[in-house]
């Protein structure tokens, strides 16, 4: 903390004028607003400068005003006026715009376009304003109540590293509550000072960088250690902080990539359960689970349309009615299928394989014929979109961490219905023995139908949350729908913690060999692996044992 | 029936081996004359029922669903592919020894794995040894551990996935998605020659009879009645003091043979190979040519994919919409109501017809055709369903 005060000091000595505001008078306004309408460059460059360097908030948008070319001038009884022009409108033959006095903004009548003659920035005062107008556009959002806006205008000031907006972060610093805009700040104002050509306070500024782990900083840095007319000591410090960034993040890519791996894990997990509850109770094979994904994310897709539709202002809260919108349509699409072909054919899982692919075909063609072959637009809310930031350099995206609470919601859900109601008591009863349970009057054909459309309804939610990460197509299910297979082979039926722990290690391996291998050779070898696991365990991490040898 | 059925392939097999490819010699103007791109579709046709052979060996007697047979054709058809683009040589679009794709990737060097694609005897023998060894590794691992029904299917569709994502490659060097094209010659004659198409197309047919031969001989076997029993119960087979792993391992790697020969025979006729035809979707349309045609049955293995094909390229070309439709409604359509394919349907229509003219019941005389009903009737037995330990 000392140390930063002590940076803040320094800068403060530091800081150039060009920042402070100069307020003019009455006369030099005149004077530079008649140079402006004169043909003399320079003067009018002066001109543009003095404006603006009273970072007057009227005199930045009589300058903008300027730069659009809606300024004008007139002679009125020998005098030269300069005038802001306003509406334009038709009267007659003549174009007529209404005018206004430069600063104070009163209205000054209307004339005919002709009778005016504009006063045209060119090029180069257009490059002399917008310096004034883009300081002036950071220090208004630098000054927003969103502290997302704050934080990231301040990390825009640390990337230009303009000497000049030293005095500006200074003064936001002073203001500035959040502690990520602080951040940001003070490392802006370090940036700033890197690179100004004082040795002392370049190498304090090299050693706040390292404490703030600014990666923006590390080109920088690594040439002021390499820089041979610099002194030792700003060299060595700048070499530490180098060497202090790069080990921070080591460290926030292998939390970067825990996060990614327990990601995927969710997204696996979600698909994988309804199909795990499937396959340990029925023993089918449902290759149309991924078409049921995808009906749930085109029920998102429709209900995102009809909110856009209907209610605009309540459009963030669409996601809200989709998610159990696509819980109820794959379902309903779950029950049909379950009731119409695949009772039929219980016992003989190998046929029901090929009968789910077929209903996936005809689905997926469906769906390309309703809705096109091309993929469909669904936006996010806005309170899924951004992140959260967790450590300097890492922030957690909000769509992510939301299917990480949602799988860890279905899972809590689906523990709770199978172990502490009455319809879970009758589905773990018919999973184990499905010819008793019907002679103890349990209606095994309902309860098929009812975990069916279950297990198709959470492909519905998986559909719904992978809208929010991915693209929405019909061939949506086919990417994701071969490695959940994975996940349920490799955890096995009968437990549910089986799929959860199947889920979080396919998932994890994945993402943790993908930087060395590439998406493709993971995926290969998650494969590889899967198979060797099975040489281990041929039915899975948590195996049925039965007396039925052929179980 | 033995001598039947000798005698239908006989003139089955004279029929396509010599009896079409004439037709094609005619002039154009003959009411007999087959078209070049018929027999050319024929070729193509031929080559699918040479896999779909294997495969009902595999999943008919054996009862073991393979999903991903779509790698084993791709095998043998990158190795035929890869001794096709040598020959081109540097007749190429590039001009350059090297095939054209390497020219765009900035490959300098042949890499290592084609150079012996250069012999014309490697590569014979790779068609046939690349997919037998890779099927023996994955076999041997696959049922060892005893994976068996839907994990086997399971694990053998990732397979088909991982291959297609491997063949995408570009760093592969093979081609990437635009796979292997532009062949003009095959050991030495051109492609485009309608005599040399014709040569192919008899190289096709007869090694189709040559594999139903084989297939058969396989089945009529104490090997083959073996796999059946493996199909009917593993485990009694298992009791009765066999090893059912090296059994299904042997059969998985005829399969695997007889799809990596069909690839081989696929490629030169064709004229392209890419790794759209060794994905999850090719290698699952394989089995439903073997479920449509009725599998258990050799012939239906033929006609299914004869059959299947047939319809592929008369719909994809009329109403393109509709193809996977017709397919999906093929899946579930065949399980449900022709769960022994269309052979299935007509011996049982055949059966019943008997017993309606002669009215009386086929099985009075325990002939060997009555013997081999039973077996069909058992084909798809329905177990009791496994106890299983309660849900924690």
């Amino acid at each position: 903390m000392r140390r930063l005060l002590l940076v803040l000091f320094i800068a403060w000595l530091a800081a150039p004028a060009a920042g402070q505001a100069a307020p003019l008078s009455a006369a030099e306004a005149e004077r530079a607003l008649l140079d402006l309408a004169g043909e003399d460059g320079d003067r009018r460059e002066a001109a543009v400068k003095a404006l603006g360097g009273t970072a007057d908030p009227k005199w930045l948008e009589f300058l903008a005003a300027f730069r659009d070319g809606n300024v004008f001038s007139r002679v009125k009884a020998g005098k030269t006026e300069v005038l802001v022009g306003g509406a334009k409108s038709t009267q007659g033959d003549q174009e007529v715009i209404e005018l206004k006095a430069p600063y104070d903004g009163s209205a000054r009548g209307s004339a005919p376009l002709a009778s005016l003659k504009e006063v045209a920035a060119d090029r180069r005062l257009r490059v002399v304003i917008k310096p004034f107008l883009d300081a002036d556009e950071t220090r208004t959002q630098l000054a927003d109540p969103d502290p997302g806006v704050r934080r990231s205008a301040a990390v825009k000031l640390g990337n230009q590293a303009q000497p000049s907006s030293a005095a500006v972060i200074q003064d936001a610093l002073g203001k500035e509550s959040d502690g990520w805009v602080r951040h940001a700040l003070a490392e802006a104002l370090a940036l700033v000072q890197l690179a100004s050509g004082d040795a002392a306070v370049r190498a304090e500024a090299a050693r706040t960088l390292g404490n703030l782990h600014s990666t923006t900083a590390m080109p920088a840095l690594r040439a002021l250690a390499a820089d041979a007319a610099a002194p030792a000591a700003a060299r060595a410090v700048a070499a530490r902080a180098v060497g202090q960034i790069e080990r921070w993040s080591m460290l926030t890519a292998t939390v970067e990539t825990l996060f990614q791996g327990a990601s995927l894990a969710s997204i696996l997990l979600l698909m994988a359960l309804g199909l795990a509850i499937v396959f340990g109770l029925m023993g089918v094979i449902n290759m149309a689970h991924g078409e049921l994904m995808a009906l749930g994310a085109y029920a998102t897709f429709v209900v995102q349309n009809w909110f856009r539709a209907a209610w605009p202002g309540a459009f963030d809260y669409y996601f809200l009615v989709a998610l159990p919108v696509s819980f109820v349509v794959a379902g309903a699409v779950g029950v049909v299928l379950e009731r119409g072909v695949i009772r039929r054919l219980y016992g003989r899982p190998l046929e029901t394989l090929l009968l789910t692919w077929g209903a996936s075909l005809i689905i997926q063609q469906a769906l390309r014929l309703w809705f096109g072959a091309a993929n469909v637009d669904v936006s996010s809310p806005r309170w899924l979109s951004g992140g959260v930031p967790v450590m300097v350099n890492l922030t957690l995206p909000y769509n992510r961490v939301f299917i990480i609470g949602l799988a860890t919601a279905a899972v809590a859900v689906m523990y709770w219905v199978l172990f502490r109601t009455g319809a879970g008591l009758r589905i773990r009863a018919v999973t184990q023995n499905r010819a008793m349970s019907s002679c103890l009057g349990v209606r095994a054909g309902w309860v098929d139908a009812t975990t069916f459309a279950v297990g198709a309804g959470l492909a519905g939610v998986a559909g719904c949350a992978l809208t929010q990460i991915g693209n929405v197509g019909p061939s949506l299910g086919q990417n994701y729908i071969v490695d959940s297979f994975m996940v349920v082979v490799t955890g096995g039926v009968g437990k549910l913690a089986g799929t959860i722990l199947a889920a979080a290690g396919i998932g994890g391996l994945n993402k943790g060999i993908e930087p060395a291998l590439g998406a493709v050779f993971a995926k290969v070898a998650i494969l590889v692996a899967v198979i060797l696991f099975l040489q281990r365990r041929p039915a899975g991490l948590f195996a049925t044992r039965g007396r039925n040898a052929e179980a | 029936m033995r001598r039947r059925e000798l005698v239908v392939v006989g003139v089955v097999g004279l029929l396509l081996v010599v009896v079409l490819p004439v037709c094609n010699t005619l002039p154009a103007g003959s009411s007999l004359y087959v078209p070049d791109f018929t027999l050319n579709l024929f070729g193509k046709f031929l080559a699918y029922a040479i896999l779909a052979l294997g495969l009902d060996l595999l999943w008919g007697y054996a009862g073991v669903l393979s999903l991903g047979h779509g790698v084993f054709f791709g095998l043998g058809a990158y190795a035929m592919g890869m001794h096709l683009m040598l020959e081109i040589g540097s007749k190429s679009v590039y001009q350059s020894a090297l095939p054209d794709f390497m020219v765009w990737n900035q490959v300098k060097t042949l890499p290592l794995f084609w150079r012996p694609f250069y012999s014309d005897a490697f590569t014979l023998a790779a068609v046939v040894l690349v997919p037998a060894v890779f099927a023996l590794a994955f076999g041997y691992l696959a049922f060892r551990s005893r994976i068996r029904g839907v994990y086997f299917s399971i694990i053998t569709q990732a397979l088909a996935l991982s291959a297609w994502l491997v063949f995408n490659r570009n760093e592969m060097n093979l081609g990437g998605t635009n796979g292997l094209a532009d062949f003009k010659t095959i050991f030495g004659y051109p492609l485009n020659l309608a005599a040399t198409q014709r040569g192919l197309y008899v190289v096709t047919a007869a090694v189709l009879v040559l594999a139903y031969l084989g297939c058969r001989w396989i089945t009529r076997s104490r090997a083959g009645k073996v796999l059946v029993a493996i199909r009917d119960s593993e485990t009694r087979v298992l009791f009765s003091g066999y090893s059912p792993a090296r059994f299904k391992l042997f059969v998985f790697v005829v399969s695997a043979v007889l799809a990596g020969v069909a690839g081989a025979l696929y490629v030169p006729q064709v004229g392209i190979i890419t790794p759209a035809k060794i994905g999850v979707l090719p290698s699952i349309e394989m089995v439903v040519w073997v479920a449509a045609g009725g599998r258990g049955t050799l012939v239906g293995a033929v006609a299914g994919a004869v059959g299947v094909n047939w319809m592929q390229s008369w719909l994809t070309t009329s109403y393109p919409d509709l193809w996977l439709l017709f397919l999906g409604g093929l899946f579930m359509g065949v399980v449900l109501f022709f769960p022994d394919g269309i052979a299935g349907a007509i011996k049982n229509g055949a059966g019943r017809l008997q017993i309606l003219t002669r009215r009386a019941p086929l099985a009075a005389t325990p002939t060997g055709d009555a013997r081999s009903r039973d077996l069909s009737r058992t084909a798809h037995p329905r177990p009791e369903p496994a106890s299983r330990t309660p849900l924690q």
